[in-house]
């Protein structure tokens, strides 16, 4: 406890230093005043100031997944909290600790329909991993470390802090994290070791396994996404990851099948189909990576290793549930693994795979003369920048399927993307966030041009920061992914998908003070990804692609893992069951 | 109806001890609504008050695995300190108390005090024209009650829904 009461605001900003804050995502309104006046007066905190609170929580999302630390948002009262809820299920959904301060009305207003007043806390609990309303400015540095704690332990999540103008303005005492323990919540992280020993004796007899890693392993940190690739090897076993899990795993190893799921490879998807033991790490089996559940990968064991006792048996039953943290399970299996002792015999099994990667999946026409493809626009950004240090957000649709299917990541902590709640507009201000972490990395928000609009008053940030992010837009002029569906489930009837009125993007980049170019021919390609790459500060490259385009390999909703449409011809052929039409 | 999707539809009484803190029933009762699990009956009172703890007890149906996820979903809520499973930890006792309002003249008025004795429910209110019985039991218990009182003048029923607890020594 310090001697000296200070004010609740000074309290919020010396919690947030002595929890290793040194930048909050934030906008300014009448309900946390005091919190800006504090900010103001000291220099350990940097604030960004974006142009919407929804922004901000992105940015907190994209600082807090390529650093691994907990990313903090700044709003007010009303409007700035109920701005902030998108990005806080956003971050729910992927499991991203964030810590979200919102301003409210003094305490004698509330419930009295104040001006900006909302029900915060109410509107948040569903989206928030943990939420407090802070009424006595005594109970303040307590529940900052607390929501810190909370955010980060276990499956991390974001967690709200209600913090009424009058607490802020309130004289208090100060203590320090240490002194802050939670009453009650302690997330299991060590597995047992029976359930260990039984896992390396199930790995040990399987002749068909697959590793299926997903983003736990990207939150549990770099080592264990590094034991994790170790294992893999040491086993001699092939991997695939979910979209979450990319860079977990180096995709340039040739244990690598590629992303599985909805858009993920053939050989991801016929491998989980097809596999005698699956082993689950760090991920949930979500609907986009199971298919048809009865269908799922049918003759296989599974192995579940998850932090979130909740995530086991949800979708799909499991033999072998193991709770805890991914990377501490991946050493305690690399620690017990019988080393010397002959695998089983899994050469027929690398054949198979070998003639389902020999289908080549990812293939598309490259005949047409001129105009880019939009895999072909990723496969040459991939190329011409496989030299530097790059990070990958995205926007959703389309172009964050090829995004995740032509660009390879080797490392953990270097690709952003809305997973869960599939976020239009998450790309951009995320970007932002990684840049401000990452100042002398290259960001690239690969964007569709539908999405970018999302959030595009983020430029203003970009500029106003200096923020060299390079905005990479695939524009087909329509909302791809829905003009697919619709093409696939509704006879083509392409309903409002497509955007009539397009801003010009290179005059809006510079009506942001940013650099824009348009590329309309593949020929032009190379020269524009270099010239966005040489060009100082924020860039938009605007890339006219072909508007028809469709993303696959797909398994249509409703349909398994071995009913794969692997391109146009497929699609004719196989239409989607009614049962499949209902799924999203 | 014993349909496809009907079997294997098991009834659990859950308790959990939680923070007594603003906002807990409505975590609880939000994810219930949120993830479409049922709820037959809840009840919350605060059982610790040194360290401000609160016990709910929660009757739900559902299948054996909707009763494993409500069990993980409810211990993954920040301020659960524990969840217990009576129906699957042994023998428990689970009790419901009503408070039953009958109004009428004459014999149904002494036939419905005669019920009452055999149910032992007490006589908590009366006045010329009415009796409130108040009547601790069975979920069954009270609705053989209620279905008795039905012909001799029910007005208003009100029910605690269900506690339940352990048989035995043992402690949550």
């Amino acid at each position: 406890m310090s001697a000296e009461p200070i004010s609740g605001a000074e309290i919020v900003i010396r919690a947030l230093v002595d929890q290793g804050v040194d930048v909050v995502f934030g906008y300014p309104g009448g309900a946390v005043l005091p919190i800006y006046d504090a900010l103001f007066k000291q220099n350990a905190l940097r604030h960004i100031l974006v142009r919407q609170e929804g922004g901000a929580v992105h940015a907190a999302e994209g600082y807090a997944r390529s650093t691994g630390r907990v990313g903090v948002v700044l709003v007010t009262s009303g409007p700035g909290a109920t701005n902030a809820v998108t990005g806080l299920t956003d971050a729910l959904m992927d499991s991203v600790p964030i810590v979200c301060l919102t301003g409210q009305v003094p305490t004698h207003l509330i419930g009295n329909d104040a001006f900006q007043e909302a029900d915060t806390t109410g509107i948040t609990r569903p989206c928030t991993k943990h939420n407090y309303l802070v009424k006595d400015v005594r109970d303040l540095s307590r529940m900052i470390h607390e929501a810190f704690y909370v955010a980060k332990s276990g499956r991390p999540g974001p967690v709200v802090i209600d913090l009424p103008k009058d607490v802020l303005f309130a004289p208090g005492p100060y203590s320090r994290p240490e002194d802050a323990r939670h009453k009650s919540y302690r997330p299991q992280t060590i597995p047992e070791a029976a359930r260990i020993a039984q896992a390396i004796d199930m790995i040990a007899a399987a002749k068909r396994p697959l590793f299926y890693g997903g983003g736990g392993l990207i939150n549990s940190g770099t080592e264990a996404c590094a034991g994790f690739t170790e294992l893999v090897r040491l086993c001699d076993a092939p991997c695939t990851l979910t979209l979450m899990g990319l860079g977990a795993f180096p995709a340039g190893d040739p244990h690598f099948l590629g992303m599985v799921g909805m858009h993920g490879t053939y050989e991801a998807n016929l491998a989980m189909h097809d596999c005698d033991l699956l082993i689950a790490v760090g991920a949930r089996f979500d609907d986009r990576v199971t298919g048809r559940l009865n269908a799922f990968s049918p003759g296989s064991k599974k192995i579940h290793i998850d932090i979130d006792p909740s995530s086991i048996n949800k979708n799909v039953r499991v033999d072998l549930p193991i709770v805890g943290d991914v990377g501490q399970a991946v050493s305690a299996l690399l620690a017990a693994w019988p080393r010397g002792k002959p695998a089983q015999d899994r050469n027929g099994w690398w054949r198979r795979i070998e003639e389902w990667r020999a289908r080549d999946c990812l293939r598309y026409d490259r005949s047409g003369r001129g105009v880019i493809k939009p895999q072909y626009a990723i496969e040459r950004l991939f190329a011409l920048t496989r030299e530097r240090d790059v990070y990958v957000t995205t926007e959703v649709g389309q172009h964050q399927m090829w995004a995740a299917q032509f660009f390879k990541f080797d490392k953990p902590h270097h690709w952003m993307t809305s997973g869960g709640l599939g976020t239009m507009g998450y790309g951009l201000p995320a970007a932002i966030g990684v840049q401000i972490a990452h100042p002398d990395a290259l960001v690239v928000d690969i964007a569709g041009e539908a999405s970018i609009l999302m959030n595009i008053q983020e430029m203003s940030t970009a500029s106003q920061y200096r923020l060299p992010v390079k905005i990479f837009i695939l524009n087909n002029q329509y909302m791809g992914m829905v003009r697919q569906w619709q093409e696939l489930l509704h006879g083509g009837r392409y309903s409002e998908s497509y955007t009539a009125a397009l801003p010009d993007f290179v005059k809006l980049a510079e009506a942001f003070g940013a650099n824009g170019r348009r590329v309309e021919t593949a020929a032009e390609i190379d020269d524009a990804i270099r010239w966005m790459l040489t060009t100082p500060g924020a860039v938009i490259l605007d890339v006219a692609v072909d508007p028809k385009e469709n993303c696959f390999p797909m398994i249509p909703s409703g349909a398994a893992h071995n009913e794969m449409l692997l391109g146009p011809q497929d699609e004719a052929e196989r239409p989607v069951s009614e049962e499949g039409m209902v799924l999203v | 109806m014993m349909g496809a999707g009907m079997d294997g539809l098991e009834r659990h009484a859950i308790a959990v001890l939680v923070d007594n803190e603003p906002g807990i029933l409505a975590r609880v009762v939000g994810l219930f609504s949120g993830r479409g699990y049922n709820i037959e009956s809840l009840t919350v009172a605060e059982v610790d008050r040194r360290n401000s703890l609160s016990r709910i007890t929660i009757v739900t149906t559902g299948t054996r695995m909707i009763i494993e996820q409500i069990k993980a979903q409810l211990s993954r809520l920040v301020p659960v300190h524990k969840v217990l499973d009576l129906t699957d930890e042994g023998p428990f006792v689970e009790r419901e108390m009503m408070l039953i309002k009958v109004a009428g003249q004459g014999e149904v008025r002494i036939e419905a005090l005669r019920l009452a004795d055999i149910f032992r429910a007490r006589v908590v209110d009366s006045t010329i024209g009415s009796f409130v019985f108040e009547l601790t039991g069975s979920a069954e218990k009270l609705n053989a009650f209620i279905a008795l009182m039905e012909p001799l003048g029910l007005v208003e029923i009100s029910r605690t829904g269900s506690v339940a607890i352990s048989r035995g020594a043992a402690s949550l």
